[in-house]
């Protein structure tokens, strides 16, 4: 009797997941960062705080802002929202899953961006504006990037489908796939690009000429700075997440496989368990990456994201030559 | 037996020689190693020309009318130009052009390149022909920049990268070949000898001989000099020492050709379509054409007759490509009547620049006053290759115009444009050269006179009248070219 | 499934050497690219290693061998020599941007690819569809060659394009008869003699390993 509401409450879970663990895997991934410079941290759970105080702040409107700055948070973190309820991050069995594919995926993330694009511009700044433009190169080579890599995916599972694609990867024959390499090496590359990470961005960097992201959100102060500050987070936390769906989807709830078998919230836990523990491994991984790379110089930053591209599409061509 | 008599001369003669050095007597030793060469290549004629084709060294080596006239030529040609390079060489080398390591690498390197060519011809193995092209190449590439001006290292460097090049691709139709042929013949060393290919051509997977012969067409035709694939050519030609500009004018373009039409003939049979000689009659004509019209642009006289190479190279390509017994016959006698007259006239050239010390043409004048063999030589050389009768070259061009009328008619005009442009560029360049008074800066020189009358006393002959054992001959190699 | 499991490392191997190929392609400094170019002959080699033992051809145990001592140690190596005692300069100029490259080596691939596809439909073989990687290796390396202007590169794009024949030769048929394996071995060999002299030898008549010295030669004069 109870069944029919499952879909609902793993949907439900989900979103919440999305929402409240965000912030906890940045804190993992500062915490690990400061530990692996030898600083002391300010713990797991700053950015939770960090989020609290900034709702609790005034909200500094510049005067020449139109309404579109004002809207912009909300859209962006809406979209984001949007899009972590359809990655099935705990469970295959989330129902909004079905109603949009990889594509309307990529979409979402886009709207994000254009919003964001939009309200660093229309303050009025020129770190705006220059945020602004940059992010655009960037996503202008990012996401055919972004696309070719996850439609690599469809291809060997034969469907754009999330859920689709994730059960067809959890459930066949172990085979080594040299696409679904490439296509995980372009699309690493493509969410240290979207997600603001080092070699293109640095997220903690407030110096003026090196920023692209926080000097779109320069102007924003109060909720609306915590909501964009939660929706960067949840995108880090989304991009993660997909990677682990598409290319290390054991353990995801609902698909029948030999870890997680259970459709039911039965399978509930055992699914939080290992995202918590891939997660964890994934923010160890953007560590290294970041420790272990230098920001690069903007100019060079359409090459970085041309070999994504270039990978992407080998592991394309591979799929056709090789399997 | 024979055989192995005579790859090792070539191979004790290149050990030999490097070891002599630039001692007096080593010129002698080039020479008597190609003699030797020479004589035992025609002890395994008559034995072809009386037995038919035989197989040797436990199916190694397989000879037929077609590549023992070839092995003939060519160790004839090496005899001749070994003959040549002794006075030649020795003027460069007490005018200080090469010096003591210079000698003894070009003697040593000259012996290894006739074996190269030797082998690649006699070999019953693709996989050995690719190998023995390909030492060809790299036994000449050092030869090429012997001189060391930034020119010749240019030039040398040129060859070695884009007959490299090319000449991967061949190996890439080798590997093809053998996996077409590999499903029919088995695994094993059996998969790549002509004789067994041949023998089960018409089983052979057509779709992958034909993607085979493409490969083979740009490896093989890069050496043959064809256009597209023939920038390195005049360049490797005008910049080594003249010998070298002979031998590899007159035989190695001929080797390189030989593998060619080989392939064509198996692939044609494995097709059952004539796809393959079509391919050739078209990078043939573009052959002819295009250096006919570089001719008129050429002021390096070694440069010059590179380019006629070319053109001629293209003829017999062009010729191979038609098929048919009277194009076949027309592309075998071609092969061999440019062999010897391209050799003499580069004997001349080199004679005519060391005079004038410069290969300049706009320098270089009066050679009939001031050396009657050097300037007569040019003359009836160029007259020969430009295709007058009563030459050789005549002859044989003749019977390819013959058969392209009956076969392809609307490709006439095209040859026959190629042929006259090179006619009217080679006679408005050599005249000059040739008549006229002798410039102050002419030197005396005595040239190496039995090699350049022996070679166009031939062509002569060949021209007037063709023997009945060489015509045979031609005939037997035709029917195996069907 | 035992051989099922071997095509797909040799696939998987494809895919590494196709890598190693573009990575050629893209890389500026000339240390990196020997790297590069050993990388993709110790997959070569084991490509090779992995075929032979799949199938029970000893003698692709030898090529095995034989690339590994040759493109993995003894080539690189010869020209690590080389680089460090002629002084060359460590950055690579390229003609062609590398964006543009790149996509021009995809288009290779591509081209590559269908070339190979009826030889492919007929192949029974376990290492059928990696006919087509090898020859795009040998386009890109070929493509490599045309986009650098150094002596150096040109040679590493030739080796590499070597590369491409060499996996035809192993993937497509098992490798050639042993006769001519030993035979493309020793010619490969006495290549490297012959670029490592050329190399002295352009180095002492230009000054500098730059093919943009060497443009004297034209068609007209």
């Amino acid at each position: 009797m109870t069944g029919q509401f499952y879909p609902a409450i793993i949907e439900g879970v989900q979103v919440a997941t999305v929402l409240l663990a965000a912030p906890l895997l940045v804190g993992w991934v500062r915490a690990l960062k400061c530990w692996s410079q030898g600083r002391s941290t300010a713990g797991l759970f700053q950015p939770y705080r960090d989020i609290l105080r900034l709702f609790s702040k005034d909200i500094v409107l510049a005067e020449n802002a139109s309404w579109v700055f004002r809207a912009a948070p909300y859209v962006v973190f809406g979209a984001t929202l949007m899009a972590g309820a359809i990655i099935p991050v705990i469970s295959v069995k989330a129902p909004l899953a079905a109603t949009a594919d990889v594509i309307a995926l990529v979409a979402l993330f886009a709207i994000a961006r254009f919003f964001t694009a939009l309200a660093g511009m229309d303050a009025g700044t020129a770190f705006g504006g220059m945020g602004s433009s940059r992010e655009m190169m960037v996503a202008s080579l990012a996401e055919p990037a972004l696309l070719m890599s996850v439609f690599t995916v469809s291809l060997v599972t034969r469907s754009t489908s999330i859920t689709e694609m994730v059960r067809v990867l959890s459930t066949g024959p172990f085979v080594l796939r040299p696409s679904l390499a490439f296509a995980f090496l372009s699309f690493a590359i493509i969410a240290m690009a979207e997600t603001g990470r080092v070699p293109v961005d640095n997220p903690s960097t407030h110096l003026e000429l090196t920023m692209i992201h926080e000097a779109m959100i320069l102007e924003y102060s109060g909720r609306h700075l915590a909501l964009m500050e939660w929706a960067g987070m949840m995108k880090l936390f989304l991009f993660s997440s997909l990677a682990i769906a598409l290319f290390f989807p054991w353990g995801i709830a609902g698909m029948g496989g030999w870890l997680a078998g259970t459709a039911g919230l039965a399978g509930l836990p055992a699914a939080f368990f290992f995202l918590a523990l891939k997660l964890a491994l994934a923010g160890v991984a953007i560590v290294f990456v970041e420790t272990g790379l230098a920001k690069m110089r903007i100019f060079r930053v359409p090459e970085f994201l041309g070999t994504a591209f270039i990978l992407a599409t080998l592991g394309m061509l591979s799929y056709f030559m090789l399997e | 037996m024979t055989i192995q008599i005579l790859l090792g001369v070539n191979i004790i003669g290149a050990a030999v020689l490097a070891f002599l050095g630039d001692r007096r007597l080593a010129p002698e030793v080039n020479i008597l190693c190609s003699a030797a060469t020479f004589i035992s290549s025609v002890f395994l004629a008559t034995g072809v020309y009386v037995n038919g084709p035989m197989l040797s060294g436990g199916g190694f080596f397989f000879v037929d009318s077609f590549n023992v006239y070839l092995a003939v030529l060519t160790a004839f040609v090496s005899m001749t130009t070994a003959i040549f390079s002794r006075r030649y060489m020795r003027y460069e080398r007490r005018h200080g052009r090469i010096g003591r390591a210079g000698m003894r690498f070009y003697h040593a390197m000259f012996q290894l390149f006739i074996f190269a060519m030797l082998l690649a011809l006699l070999t019953n193995n693709v996989g050995v022909l690719w190998i023995a092209m390909e030492l060809a190449t790299l036994s000449t590439v050092l030869l090429v920049s012997l001189y060391r001006t930034p020119s010749a290292v240019e030039a040398a460097w040129k060859y070695f990268i884009l007959c490299g090049v090319g000449i991967a691709q061949a190996l890439f139709g080798t590997v093809l070949l053998y996996f077409a042929a590999e499903r029919v013949v088995g695994e094993g060393t059996g998969a790549l000898l002509w004789t067994n290919l041949n023998a089960v051509a018409g089983r052979l997977e057509p779709t992958v001989l034909s993607l085979a012969f493409v490969f083979f067409m740009v490896g093989y035709g890069t050496k043959v000099g064809l256009v597209p694939l023939h920038n390195w050519l005049p360049d490797a030609h005008s910049e080594g020492p003249t010998p070298i500009s002979a031998v590899l004018s007159g035989l190695l373009l001929n080797v390189a050709l030989y593998a060619l039409v080989r392939c064509k003939v198996l692939v044609d049979g494995a097709t059952g379509s004539h796809k393959a000689g079509y391919i050739m009659m078209v990078f043939g004509l573009v052959s002819i054409i295009v250096p006919a019209f570089s001719l008129l642009r050429q002021k390096d006289i070694k440069r010059l007759f590179a380019y006629s190479s070319i053109e001629h190279m293209g003829i017999a390509t062009f010729a191979f490509g038609l098929g048919g017994p009277v194009a076949t016959f027309g592309a075998l006698l071609h092969m061999l009547v440019h062999s010897l007259t391209k050799s003499a006239i580069f004997f001349t050239a080199g004679h005519a620049s060391q005079m004038h010390s410069t290969q300049d043409m706009s320098d270089i004048k009066g050679l009939i006053r001031g050396n009657p063999l050097v300037g007569w030589g040019l003359m009836f050389g160029v007259m020969a290759i430009a295709g007058m009768p009563p030459f050789g070259v005549f002859t044989s061009e003749f019977l390819i115009l013959t058969a392209a009328m009956k076969d392809a008619p609307f490709l006439t005009p095209f040859f026959l444009l190629g042929v006259v442009v090179a006619f009217a560029a080679l006679f408005r360049k050599v005249m000059p050269m040739v008549f006229g008074a002798v410039p102050g800066n002419q030197r005396p020189l005595r040239p190496s006179h039995i090699p350049v009358i022996v070679h166009m006393v031939l062509v002569l002959i060949l021209g007037l009248y063709l023997p009945l054992f060489l015509s045979q001959w031609f005939h037997m190699a035709v029917d195996l070219l069907q | 499934m035992e051989n099922g499991f071997a095509a797909q490392i040799t696939g998987v191997l494809a895919a590494l050497i196709l890598l190693t190929a573009f990575a050629l392609l893209v890389q500026r400094r000339i240390y990196g690219l020997l790297h590069i170019f050993a990388w993709q002959g110790l997959f070569l080699s084991i490509s090779a290693a992995v075929v032979g033992y799949s199938t029970g051809l000893r003698h692709l145990y030898i090529s095995s061998a034989l690339t590994l001592a040759l493109k993995v140690f003894a080539l690189p190596y010869i020209l690590y020599v080389l680089i460090h005692r002629l002084k060359i300069q460590k950055e690579v100029e390229e003609v062609v941007n590398i964006p543009t490259t790149m996509l021009i080596g995809i288009a290779l691939v591509i081209f590559s690819y269908h070339l190979t596809s009826p030889v492919r439909e007929l192949s029974t073989l376990m290492t059928r569809s990696t006919l087509a990687v090898a020859l795009a290796t040998v386009m890109l390396g070929l493509l490599m060659m045309i986009t650098r202007r150094n002596a150096v590169t040109q040679i590493i794009g030739f080796l590499s394009l070597e590369n491409g024949l060499f996996f035809a030769a192993t993937s497509a048929t098992y490798g050639m008869p042993l006769v001519v394996e030993l035979g493309v071995a020793l010619d490969i060999l006495i290549a490297a003699f012959i670029f490592g002299i050329f190399f002295f030898q352009i180095r002492t008549t230009f000054d500098s390993l730059d093919i943009k010295e060497m443009e004297k030669l034209k068609e007209e004069d």
